[in-house]
């Protein structure tokens, strides 16, 4: 039996009906066709699939679509604002965050609630912040770097 | 004022990265058709079991379910084995026995992923178990179960035998020595685990007859021609089938071979005529595509007193599971294991390798290396400290005494290479500087007093990639080139298309940056393409680090094509002979006249406008680059750790890369790679590593239990640089993809080995997990009690 959900995402209100089973991972790339977030296990551990659900980070993989009802979801795809990249997304493009760019919108997500809990994160709080998102290539450190530059830019922003 | 045209040595910003960070990358599980069907895998449990019944009527039960298809089903059509890039074969599916866990059994088609799930859990296989091989050592002996009972004339385990370099001399050299030294060690199964698993979407047009799949592939033009001879007598002939890699998730050498996945979802395609998607999960990833290593390997040295290192020998085991699916090329069954004399001036040496069959996934794939480098690499520098230990030598001393000095370049090495160039003293001291090596040896003789566990490891590695020139270099003889095609637009801009295809490493950028460099076109006005079979030329593809030297030497060598053209042209427009003409980046002007000059944007729009009479219009070219040598990037990694005497808990405290890949395309994208590599050397030096029980049993099958380092463990990497060029590369560049994963494992050992050498410990295999070491501390009376 399908259930009816409500979820905005992104700042736009959808709704649809979905098989209870279904992970929001699915849900948001499949139904709403937001194909940023990314599947990378299947036990929790990667992180590729990060969004924010109800201001915090989650790994959507591990959450169905119906307990995410009534829900309010950030996704990669709602980063950046009127064509301006968010500070986060400028980091990682400055700092070479990225390299096959599968981890990038989960991690960038976890950043996303890591800054928004501690505006300035130690190297260490950092790395600790971003411990439930896997990166096969970039090593870490200059996802550290892109985190950082997104601290300060906001900072000097908020000024 | 004109863009910049950021040509060779500049940190351009990633021209790639606008999509990936907005999450508009294309990547293969983004890709959806109308009326797209999805497969799912139903896999074995055992390890060797005769198939004795598969009851498909269960799952065809399931409204949704399309199809159940089955090795029985795929034999019809000649397609139930198919044969792996080293001229082996392997099973698509199963008719009569299974080889491995996890093994692919049958493929459910069903209208959604969930459905096909049910479908894959419905299927009933009836098995039979078998005696189960899984120790290689016990394959060899007589009287093991012969696995590949499908290979008529097969009365052993052993897949071949290899064996490269002057066996009598060595053998002489080791009686004459004043000291030989000694060491058992194993390079355990390890799985690359790009963070994006393997899949495809196939999708046949019954009327057009056409085949396009879009394919987690690292080299799409050579899998396009093994389907076409594959699958030529079932009617699917090359010019009709279309292979497109997407944007790939991370490769490292687990998406170059075909997986029997592709094959049914392109056979369900063809046969149900819809298309058919089929996404891996990372269970699947781990347990059933092909893995890395796996080498047991026996090493000596023959030395002389004061540590002149003269002989070296070698023996080793390796394991392939089922078939040899390596994708090595074709004359190297070993791959490139035959640089493991490494940055040393040895006389001569002797290594062999037995690949043998057990009851585990194929493979003997690179984890983001050139063909058994890492192997090779880990041997000899692991070998070197040894000597060290037993000579009581400082082992920056012993190897600053072998190195091959920097004016014996070109050098053959006694496995039979032509190295390039190298200048190992230099990277090995420039290392010792920056981690300042002699206050590190100080601080540790302190410690030991004190009790504590510190360690500093050295290696001084060199890598051999770019494979290859065509004279040895084939892969089921395909030759090695790589290709680039450069197309000039009227208004002065380009598309540049090329052989290769990135996963990560950035080619939009560094590739756009060479063309650059060559003509003068700025870095924004060049397109870059790959990946497309229907569009690029024809290339072998991005692994082995030898996208920069292959095909990025294509790209100078095309764009030096069109620069001759464009020299027409110009000579033409501004009415001088050609050997008047002067390039300079950009622009050709008259010598002693730099005012009469032509960019080349005004050159691209007369070979379309306004071009000499008798020339063919249009300013584009393509070469298909084929390398005179390998390169062979080398460098040198100190490592400091601690261990916990409690736990046995490694962590790294501090590491310096000093790398040289010759001349520099884009330093950021460089320093990135060596990041990323260093990380793929720190995990299997501490936490990687797949095991099987005696049932053959995967151990380490998930993401639970096979550990990718997070940003926790990571130490924070420093790195430096020496620049050595390359001197047959048209640009003196040699790649650097995979050093720092090549490298780094050894460092890491070294020193966790010199914390405890002072206790007699003299090797520890990796991966070396707070339990191992803390074994060991026990073992020794140092471990702290609680
Ligand atoms: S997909 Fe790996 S944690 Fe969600
Ligand atoms: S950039 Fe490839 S996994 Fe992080």
């Amino acid at each position: 039996m399908n259930h009816r959900i409500q979820m905005t995402v992104n700042g736009v209100k959808n709704e649809a009906d979905v098989q209870p089973r279904m992970l929001l991972v699915h849900f948001v790339r499949e139904v709403l066709n937001l194909t940023g977030t990314h599947i990378g296990c299947d036990t929790t551990n990667c992180g590729a699939c990060t969004i924010v659900l109800n201001g915090r980070a989650v790994k959507s993989c591990t959450v169905l679509a119906v307990q995410a009802d009534g829900g309010d979801v950030l996704t990669v795809e709602g980063l950046a604002k009127n064509g301006t990249l968010h500070p986060i997304q400028e980091g990682f493009w400055e700092k070479h965050g990225l390299q096959c760019g599968f981890c990038t919108p989960g991690m960038m997500m976890s950043a996303y609630t890591l800054l928004k809990n501690n505006s300035h994160p130690s190297e260490e709080e950092i790395r600790w912040g971003i411990s439930g998102n896997l990166c096969r290539c970039t090593g870490y450190v200059n996802i550290v770097k892109a985190i950082r530059y997104a601290a300060e830019k906001i900072a000097t922003e908020k000024k | 004022m004109a863009t910049e045209i950021q040509g060779m040595g500049h940190s351009v910003k990633r021209k790639e990265d606008p999509r990936f960070i907005q999450g508009k990358g294309n990547y293969v599980d983004d890709v959806k058709l109308p009326g797209m069907l999805y497969l799912d895998i139903v896999r074995s449990p055992y390890a060797h079991a005769k198939i004795k019944k598969i009851d498909t009527s269960k799952a065809t039960a399931i409204p949704g379910v399309l199809a159940v298809v089955t090795g029985e089903m795929l034999k019809q059509y000649n397609l139930h084995w198919m044969p792996t890039l080293m001229s082996d074969t392997q099973m698509v599916l199963p008719v009569e026995k299974v080889m491995y866990q996890s093994q692919e059994v049958a493929g459910v088609i069903a209208t959604d992923r969930y459905i096909a799930a049910d479908g894959a859990a419905a299927v009933e296989v009836e098995y039979e178990p078998l005696p189960v091989v899984v120790d290689p050592k016990k394959a060899l002996e007589l009287g093991a179960p012969i696995l590949r009972t499908d290979k008529k004339d097969k009365k052993d385990n052993l897949i071949f035998h290899w064996e490269v370099g002057n066996k009598a001399a060595t053998e002489t050299a080791f009686k004459e020595a004043d000291v030989t030294v000694k060491q058992d060690m194993y390079l355990p199964r390890i799985h690359v685990c790009s963070i994006e698993t393997c899949g495809c979407v196939a999708s046949f047009d019954k009327i057009s007859g056409k085949l396009t799949v879009w394919m987690t592939t690292q080299a799409p033009h050579a899998i396009r021609t093994v389907f076409a001879l594959v699958a030529g007598h079932v009617g699917l002939s090359e010019q009709k089938i279309q292979i497109i890699s997407p944007d790939i998730g991370g490769g490292f050498g687990g998406k170059v071979p075909v997986y029997p996945g592709y094959v049914i979802a392109v056979a369900a395609s063809v046969l149900i005529g819809k298309p058919v998607k089929w996404i891996e999960d990372r269970m699947e990833n781990i347990q059933a595509d092909s893995f890395a290593r796996d080498y047991h390997i026996t090493a000596e040295i023959a030395a002389k007193k004061d540590g002149t290192m003269q002989a070296l020998r070698i023996k080793t085991i390796a394991d392939h599971g089922y078939a040899d699916a390596a994708a090595n090329p074709s004359k190297f069954p070993a791959g490139l294991f035959s640089i493991a004399t490494g940055s040393y001036d040895f006389k001569t040496a002797f290594a062999e390798v037995d690949g043998v069959y057990t009851n585990k996934p194929p493979g003997g794939i690179a984890y983001r290396c050139s063909f058994r480098v890492t192997e090779a690499v880990h041997t000899i520098e692991r070998m070197v400290d040894v000597l060290a230990h037993d000579l009581k030598m400082d082992p920056a001393e012993l190897r600053m005494k072998n190195f091959i000095p920097a004016n014996k370049f070109p050098y053959k090495s006694a496995l039979g290479w032509e190295y390039d160039s190298g200048n190992y003293e230099a990277a090995l001291q420039k290392a010792k500087v920056i981690i300042g090596y002699d206050a590190l040896r100080k601080e540790q003789a302190e410690k030991r007093k004190k009790g504590e566990l510190m360690g500093i490891g050295i290696s001084s590695f060199t890598e051999i990639v770019g494979a290859g020139p065509s004279h040895t270099f084939d892969i089921l003889g395909i030759k090695m080139f790589d290709s680039c095609e450069i197309r000039i637009h009227p208004t002065g801009k380009a598309v540049a298309r090329f052989g290769t295809k990135s996963q990560g490493q950035g080619h939009e950028t560094t590739y756009a940056q060479i063309v650059a460099e060559e003509l003068g076109i700025p870095v924004d006005d060049i397109q870059v393409e790959e990946g497309d079979t229907d569009t690029a030329p024809y290339g072998l593809g991005t692994y082995a680090s030898r996208s920069t030297p292959t095909a990025g030497a294509a790209g100078a060598m095309a764009s030096r094509k069109i620069r001759d053209k464009a020299k027409k042209i110009a000579a033409y427009l501004l009415e001088c002979s050609e050997a008047d003409l002067v390039w300079e980046r950009g622009k050709f002007y008259v010598q002693g006249a730099p005012q009469k000059a032509k960019t080349i944007q005004e050159i691209a729009f007369a070979a379309y406008t306004n071009h000499p009479q008798g020339m063919e219009a249009g300013l584009e070219a393509v070469s298909y680059y084929d390398p005179p040598n390998l390169t062979f990037p080398f460098g040198s990694y100190i490592c400091v750790v601690d261990i916990d005497r409690g736990t046995g808990e490694v962590k790294v405290r501090r590491f310096v890369a000093v790398d040289d890949c010759g001349n520099i395309i884009n330093p950021m994208i460089v320093e990135g790679q060596i990041h990323g590599g260093l990380t793929m050397g720190l995990a299997p030096a501490l936490y990687e590593a797949i095991n099987y029980d005696e049932e053959g049993n995967i151990q380490g099958g998930s993401f639970m239990d096979y550990l990718l380092p997070t940003a926790v463990e990571t130490p924070k990497w420093e790195t430096d640089k020496t620049c050595t060029p390359s001197p047959h590369h048209p640009l003196g560049a040699k790649g650097v993809g995979e050093s720092a994963t090549v490298g780094a494992p050894p460092a890491i050992v070294n020193a966790v080995v010199d914390a405890l050498a002072h206790l007699g410990v003299r090797h520890i295999d990796i991966p070396m997990t707070p339990w191992k070491v803390w074994q060991i501390l026990k073992e020794k009376g140092v471990a702290a009690e609680r």
